[in-house]
């Protein structure tokens, strides 16, 4: 279950060895944007020993390497990929063709390095307006990508708008990837909430985001870890329907009946559907039923 | 045998973190340690940047580490970024 992915800088090392103490599903080892040109082969180092040494119990590691066009993103994936992590995520990647080129590597780079065919996974970031318009392409250009993420703060740039609290100006970027991601049948996970003080603003913008059909959120801080956790996590209450929905269908069917009622509601194939998605994902955090 | 031919520096004097200045040396290796911790984590800091020099064959540096209480894998991240700064090629 990832619903929080925090972004921790590569050339930090005080962030990195707490990395597994801030509550968040995932985090994000970043060789990008959170790293100076002159800093790069440090941060490389720093972030591979740490993968290799560390363990990061009960936290996925992702780790952001730097774009296609860039001198950097051969060196990082010849650091990373022999370690595995749980997904790499490839920055700007605006094209099918993107994935193709980095899946051709990192599978030269798998077999140099005995490891399985595809085991190494990708977290395309989505940052571009190009990249938000062949979404789905990306998303299903190789068995290797197992999620969409929305980077709303480069967005905006190219789409010569102000980046607001409100986030209109990157809904249909929103609502498009999600589509896109969910079409290719990969998870799909929203863009930081920058304002780190705002704590209500985090909570508001966690829950548009889960309404729209996001998987999680990423976060540029550990202060906003708790509420993304919260949001994207089912509730008691959904819990319990979700498994009186499945009750209720599994004896259906032994009756012979193909739909039923619960509450006055008809439970059909899409309540189905998301209640065995609330019960997955309540299972997944220890959350699933209650004794009786 | 790989040469350091020039002075180079990597990390931070940040919590957590150790500042690494390696220079050519004409004497074998040299290594000199500070640290708050050097009483207890002295001979393993030591062996840390010994095990890094001997993994390049680095035989002509002179390695000094400002040490902030950093984990063994930060200084043998800190020394081989300055020792592939500093080598020939």
């Amino acid at each position: 279950m990832r619903r929080s992915m925090l972004f921790l800088p590569g050339s930090t090392p005080n962030k990195i060895i707490n990395g597994d103490s801030m509550g968040s599903d995932a985090i994000i080892l970043d060789l990008e944007d959170a790293v100076s040109p002159d800093e790069k082969d440090a941060a490389r180092i720093l972030v591979r020993n740490a993968i290799r040494d560390m363990g990061f119990d009960g936290v996925e590691v992702i780790v952001r390497v730097n774009a296609l066009d860039t001198p950097y993103w051969k060196q990082d994936l010849d650091a990373i990929v022999p370690l595995c992590p749980d997904l790499i995520m490839p920055p700007k990647t605006t094209s099918a063709q993107d994935v193709l080129t980095l899946d051709a590597y990192i599978g030269e780079l798998e077999k140099a390095n005995g490891m399985e065919e595809n085991s190494v996974k990708l977290i395309p970031l989505i940052e571009t307006a190009l990249g938000v318009e062949n979404a789905y392409q990306i998303a299903s250009a190789s068995q290797r990508v197992s999620a969409l993420f929305l980077g709303g703060e480069d967005l905006s740039a190219d789409l010569h708008c102000r980046r607001t609290k409100e986030g209109n100006e990157i809904d249909y970027a929103r609502k498009r990837l999600v589509c896109a991601a969910r079409a290719a049948g990969v998870e799909v996970y929203d863009t930081p909430f920058t304002d780190v003080n705002d704590d209500e603003g985090i909570v508001c913008d966690a829950k548009y985001a889960k309404s729209l059909g996001f998987t999680g959120k990423a976060s540029i801080s550990p202060r906003h870890v708790s509420a993304i956790n919260e949001v994207f996590s089912p509730t008691r209450a959904e819990i319990d329907h979700a498994y009186e929905v499945i009750e209720a269908i599994t004896a259906a069917k032994a009756q012979g009946r193909g739909v039923v009622a619960l509450h006055g509601k008809m439970i059909d194939a899409p309540v189905v559907a998301r209640a065995e998605q609330t019960i997955a994902a309540a299972e997944a955090l220890g959350l699933g039923r209650e004794a009786r | 045998m790989q040469k350091i031919v020039k002075s180079a520096t990597a990390g931070t004097l940040e919590s957590s973190d150790v500042y690494v200045e390696l220079t050519p040396s004409d004497g074998g290796n040299e290594i000199e340690i500070e640290s708050v911790v050097l009483a207890q984590f002295g001979d393993a800091i030591r062996k840390s940047a010994e095990a890094v020099l001997k993994q390049f064959s680095i035989e002509n540096a002179k390695l000094k580490l400002i040490d902030r209480g950093a984990l063994d894998c930060v200084i043998r991240a800190r020394v081989e970024t300055a020792v592939l700064r500093a080598k020939e090629g």
